[in-house]
């Protein structure tokens, strides 16, 4: 199948064939990703503007990048930058899209990405808009499963902050594509929107809610964990209240399925106790690192370039 | 009853008459094409009469005047039901029912504060029109406004 696209955006923008296409092509660069440097997009630049904090996204797409064989840009922190002056974000790409070869951009503001796209002379990859899309981070979750489980009908629970979490938004919408049972685990405060459940069921996905972790656990391919962010929330005392409500650890894993794995977007807090981290069943590290050649593979796609 | 309806409805000569309004939405519809009580356009407004199709509805007629495309789209997403009839010397010349457009640009706020769109940015609102259920999804953060749209028409 021959797949290229321009932008970025949403994971909604994406047929399972285009997924798949992205997971094959990123299994194609693993090994250049974990070392060695390439001449694939060789006197190619990648301007990197993240207008919220960022370690994995932003370093991984740096790291891909130089694996490729080509150049990054960084906005660096917006205090440095004519973002502190009052420029809007239109212009800024206006700017910058005249400077690179393509544009990463991590915007507070939901729907930043696709407006990115409409003043960009060059390729868009969303990097996370607010508590919208973070297609990125979904393709390397999928990669995860996909080489560390089995993406085929897996029962996979996703726990903590669905309500806030840019992440759950995205993977749970790729998720249904693969018919995966999916259960959210959450306090009542922080529940998945009922927009997306509805959405997710008129797509014939089969999703579950619950408040109770342990329920789950046991029937479980992938644990999904997330953070409670901070920042999200715009009443400090709202987060107290449930800052620790979901935490697991090594104990709870006792009789869960032999081959069942621990996810996790990282940063984490405390939701994952320091001591499953050995275990067969963590394997966030390495869903971590997989964000460099599924950037590697975004990169060569939308930068039009053959591996 | 003609008599009773004579003194609700006079004919107009030459205008707009906007039937069929799902019965409450005319304040809405008026709303809609500015019409806000300091203007000098003559106006009937009838709410709640009996309707064979709808049960009640409310009917809206403007003199000398006619509907543009964009306040017609607009009042297509609070009363799908409406008609237009346009009237030239007491005669119907054109009469057609509203029809909702597949997308809409500039004429809804998004609800969430959130959004690109409700910033300083240059970018005008647009949102996907849905049906069944009938609902617009923002174009840019796919925020879903189903009820009450009337309130967040630009």
């Amino acid at each position: 199948m021959e797949f290229h696209r321009n932008h970025i955006i949403s994971m909604k923008d994406f047929t399972r064939d285009e997924i798949d296409y992205i997971l094959d092509r990123a299994g194609k660069l693993e090994s250049l990703a974990r070392s060695g440097r390439s001449d694939i997009l060789s006197g190619k630049i990648l301007a990197l503007l993240f207008y919220e904090p960022s370690t994995r996204t932003r370093m991984s797409f740096e790291t891909a990048m130089l694996r490729l064989g080509g150049n990054v840009l960084n906005l660096g922190s917006k205090d440095a930058s004519s973002v502190i002056k009052g420029e809007t974000l239109a212009d800024t790409i206006r700017v910058i899209s005249t400077y690179s070869d393509a544009i990463v951009l991590r915007h507070t503001s939901e729907g930043a990405a696709q407006m990115a796209m409409e003043y960009s002379s060059v390729p868009i990859i969303n990097g996370g808009d607010g508590a919208g899309h973070h297609p990125t981070q979904t393709l390397l979750d999928l990669y995860t499963i996909k080489r560390e489980s089995s993406l085929e009908h897996p029962d996979v629970a996703i726990v903590g902050d669905l309500k806030y979490g840019r992440t759950v938004h995205s993977l749970t919408y790729a998720l249904s594509l693969y018919g995966a049972n999916i259960t959210f685990v959450s306090p009542q405060q922080l529940k998945m929107p009922d927009q997306i459940i509805g959405d997710l069921k008129a797509r014939g996905a089969h999703v579950n809610e619950t408040e109770n972790l342990d329920q789950v656990l046991n029937n479980i391919d992938v644990l999904y964990m997330t953070r409670i962010q901070k920042e999200r929330f715009p009443d400090p005392t709202e987060y107290n209240k449930v800052a620790n409500a979901y935490k697991i650890t090594n104990k709870q894993l006792a009789h869960v399925r032999q081959n069942m794995i621990i996810m996790h977007p990282l940063p984490r807090i405390n939701e994952i106790d320091s001591s499953i981290d050995n275990t067969a069943h963590a394997r966030y590290f390495q869903q971590s690192f997989y964000g460099v050649p599924i950037r590697m593979a975004l990169l060569t796609i939308v930068m039009g370039a053959d591996i | 009853m003609n008599t009773q309806r004579e003194l609700r409805v006079r004919p107009i000569v030459s205008g707009t008459v906007i039937d069929h309004i799902v019965a409450g939405q005319a304040i809405n519809v008026l709303r809609i094409l500015g019409i806000t009580g300091v203007s000098d356009a003559v106006v009937s407004m009838i709410m709640n009469v009996p309707s064979n199709t709808l049960g009640h509805k409310d009917i809206v007629k403007i003199e000398n005047r006619e509907l543009k495309e964009k306040e017609v789209d607009k009042i297509s997403l609070i009363s799908p039901s409406t008609s237009i009839n346009i009237i030239r010397d007491y005669e119907v010349v054109d009469k057609y029912n509203v029809e909702m457009p597949s997308t809409v640009e500039g004429m809804v706020k998004c609800t969430n504060p959130n959004c690109i769109s409700n910033t300083n940015e240059p970018v005008t609102s647009k949102f996907i029109v849905e049906s069944d259920p009938f609902r617009l999804r923002c174009l840019y953060c796919e925020h879903v406004i189903s009820e009450q749209i009337a309130q967040y028409l630009l």
